[in-house]
């Protein structure tokens, strides 16, 4: 029976696909009709602050936690119809190091292993390809609270992969860790995805998004509020953000009517420098440069940049992405979880 | 079963049982994790007996004095009640356990995998009861140490010991919901402590219920801690205390509170977050 539905699976475009998705904790609203598909083999970034319910998304997605409506597949199987068969095709990391800390690297493996129905005599060479994959061979018989928090990351994620998944989760899978041990973990997802494996992403950090996502889902209080690639979102604002430093807010006054023929221009915060978002490349800067030249402004400081993910985000969501979760009324009544946990 | 690394295809080689065969499996490997932690912190197992010991000097030596017993040593009556004290408290850990599986996010992989959903709770219950085994044994000999004496015969007190610790097992279902409901250790210690005083203090484990107020007698006398005590006493003591109703109560006691607590348990472990 598994047999006949894993043929069917691998023929299969989309291997997560959810529609209409809905979540209600009480009088919480944390999805109110989430739509997305991951193609088999890709990765999507699932993006959004604390609160907007990434996790909720991937709860309902690993089994964990029911939905009150929509629709939810992983490889073809609906999450709620059977449960089982989707246990056995997936793997998580989640937000915490999900690992037992007085068993050893290699008994945490082979905990998980057992767990996953895998054939007893398999396990101990599984668990130990993986850690030496993961780079936690001399660690392997160290009980696990002897372990930094990226080595614990590391187990954990190898852990999700002790039954060799088709499809994986990770929820937030480098918060808290040091940009060593979060460019460390990159590096391993990378060679995950490099082998087939499907990945549902989320995170609060563009960067991650930017460096490991095929494709991007935005979403804020239980909406999807943007999809596509990260070019394609990094597009909507404008291929070119120039940031200009004047002498003072007079002059940043002045250089913001002259340049506003460009494109978008904002005085920004500080008060004496401003920015502007224009559409035609590099080559605005020489326009910029002879606007300003002849209103005789000189320029303190000049740059050009590509937009960050950040500039995105805080476009579509009016905030930053790392805007600590409140529980705050938003302006259509509803209200936002406190917790990261949605 | 495949050679590549990280296969992408449902290449793993998974034995054929039945559902009840992976219940057991499963039940197994949590036990044998739980077990494991015991084994690596034996601690554990010390911190579990300080409280029994320092009450079995306390009231052999301070109060027992003043307590009598009529035909019997005090330390004799008394070390029953210690071990219905320990098993009682030490259910208390099971609760916390599982609080602390909670915290750390285990149950949460544990749920998306494709494990029965009993195992982590009946797993956990069951190493708890070998860990209780050795925590009355331990109690066992350090009542030897004091005095404390059979009176039956080794049936009667192989017969006790598992009384005692059948209704230690049953506890431990009630705590196991109570550290799924609470999600921190600390929580979860401090809500069952008012929960288990009254119970352990408020009967026969120390002092004769006939020695208390009238309106407590009545509560004292009939809930389930006196009365596995009381049984307890009945297979080891024999005499006067001699009383096969209350061993048949409290096995009644006992698989009552299993036949509820579990099965309440397990959906609050299925809901648990």
């Amino acid at each position: 029976m598994i047999q006949g539905n894993v043929r069917s699976c691998e023929a299969m475009e989309h291997a997560i696909r959810v529609s209409g998705l809905q979540k209600r904790f009480g009088s919480v609203v944390a999805l109110d009709g989430v739509d997305f598909s991951v193609p088999t083999g890709t990765v999507l970034g699932l993006l959004g602050p604390n609160g907007a319910g990434k996790t909720t998304a991937v709860r309902i997605l690993t089994t964990i936690l029911g939905h009150d409506g929509g629709q939810a597949e992983v490889l073809g199987l609906d999450v709620s119809r059977e449960p089982q068969a989707v246990r056995e095709r997936i793997g998580l990391a989640g937000q915490y190091a999900a690992v037992d800390e007085n068993l050893t690297g290699h008994e945490n493996l082979k905990l998980v292993g057992l767990l996953s129905h895998l054939a007893p005599k398999s396990i101990p060479a599984r668990a130990d390809e993986l850690l030496e994959r993961f780079d936690l061979v001399d660690a392997a018989d160290r009980p696990a609270r002897t372990y930094s928090g990226g080595m614990r990351r590391r187990l954990d994620l190898a852990a999700a992969l002790v039954h060799r998944p088709p499809v994986l989760f990770l929820d937030e899978p480098t918060t808290g860790l040091d940009p060593q041990g979060r460019t460390g973990l990159w590096r391993v997802i990378e060679e995950l995805v490099a082998d087939g494996t499907t990945l549902l992403l989320t995170t609060q950090y563009l960067e991650e998004a930017d460096r490991l996502a095929d494709n991007i889902v935005v979403i804020d209080h239980g909406h999807v509020i943007a999809e596509g690639t990260s070019t394609q979102l990094k597009a909507r604002l404008g291929a070119t953000i120039v940031e200009i430093e004047l002498a003072d807010a007079a002059c940043a006054e002045r250089a913001r009517a002259v340049l506003s023929p460009l494109g978008i221009v904002e005085v920004q915060p500080d008060g004496h420098s401003v920015e502007l978002k224009a559409n035609d490349g590099a080559r605005v800067a020489i326009d910029v440069v002879r606007a300003l030249d002849h209103e005789q402004l000189e320029p303190v400081a000049l740059a050009l940049r590509e937009p960050t993910l950040d500039d995105v985000f805080l476009e579509l969501t009016g905030h930053g992405a790392e805007e600590p979760a409140t529980e705050d009324a938003t302006a259509d009544g509803r209200r936002r979880r406190t917790r990261g946990a949605a | 079963m495949t050679s590549t690394a990280l296969a992408p295809t449902l290449s793993v080689d998974r034995p054929q049982r039945s559902a009840l065969g992976w219940a057991v499996a499963d039940t197994r490997t949590i036990a044998w994790r739980n077990l494991v932690t015991l084994r690596r912190l034996p601690q554990l197992l010390v911190f579990a007996t300080v409280q029994p010991v320092i009450f079995v000097l306390m009231f052999r030596y301070v109060f027992g004095g003043a307590i009598h017993i009529t035909n019997f040593p005090y330390v004799d009556y008394l070390m029953p009640g210690v071990f219905a004290q320990t098993v009682a408290f030490g259910a208390i850990q099971t609760g916390i356990g599982l609080a602390e599986d909670l915290h750390k996010g285990l149950i949460e992989r544990f749920r998306s995998l494709p494990m029965a959903r009993s195992a982590v709770l009946a797993g956990r219950t069951l190493a708890d009861l070998v860990r209780n085994v050795f925590v009355v044994m331990l109690m066992l000999a350090i009542g030897y140490l004091v005095g404390f004496r059979i009176h039956t015969n080794l049936l009667g007190l192989i017969a006790g010991m598992a009384v005692m610790l059948l209704f230690g097992f049953s506890l431990t279902w009630i705590f196991a919901i109570i550290g799924l409901s609470t999600s921190n250790a600390e929580t979860a210690q401090a809500a069952s402590f008012p929960i288990l005083a009254p119970l352990v203090f408020a009967s026969s484990a120390f002092v004769p219920v006939s020695s208390m107020p009238g309106w407590l007698q009545a509560f004292a006398k009939n809930q389930p801690v006196s009365i596995a005590i009381d049984a307890v006493r009945s297979l080891v003591l024999g005499g006067q205390f001699a009383n096969t109703g209350k061993v048949l109560l409290s096995l009644a006691w006992s698989f009552g509170i299993i036949a509820v607590f579990a099965p309440l348990a397990v959906r609050r472990y299925r809901r648990a977050a």
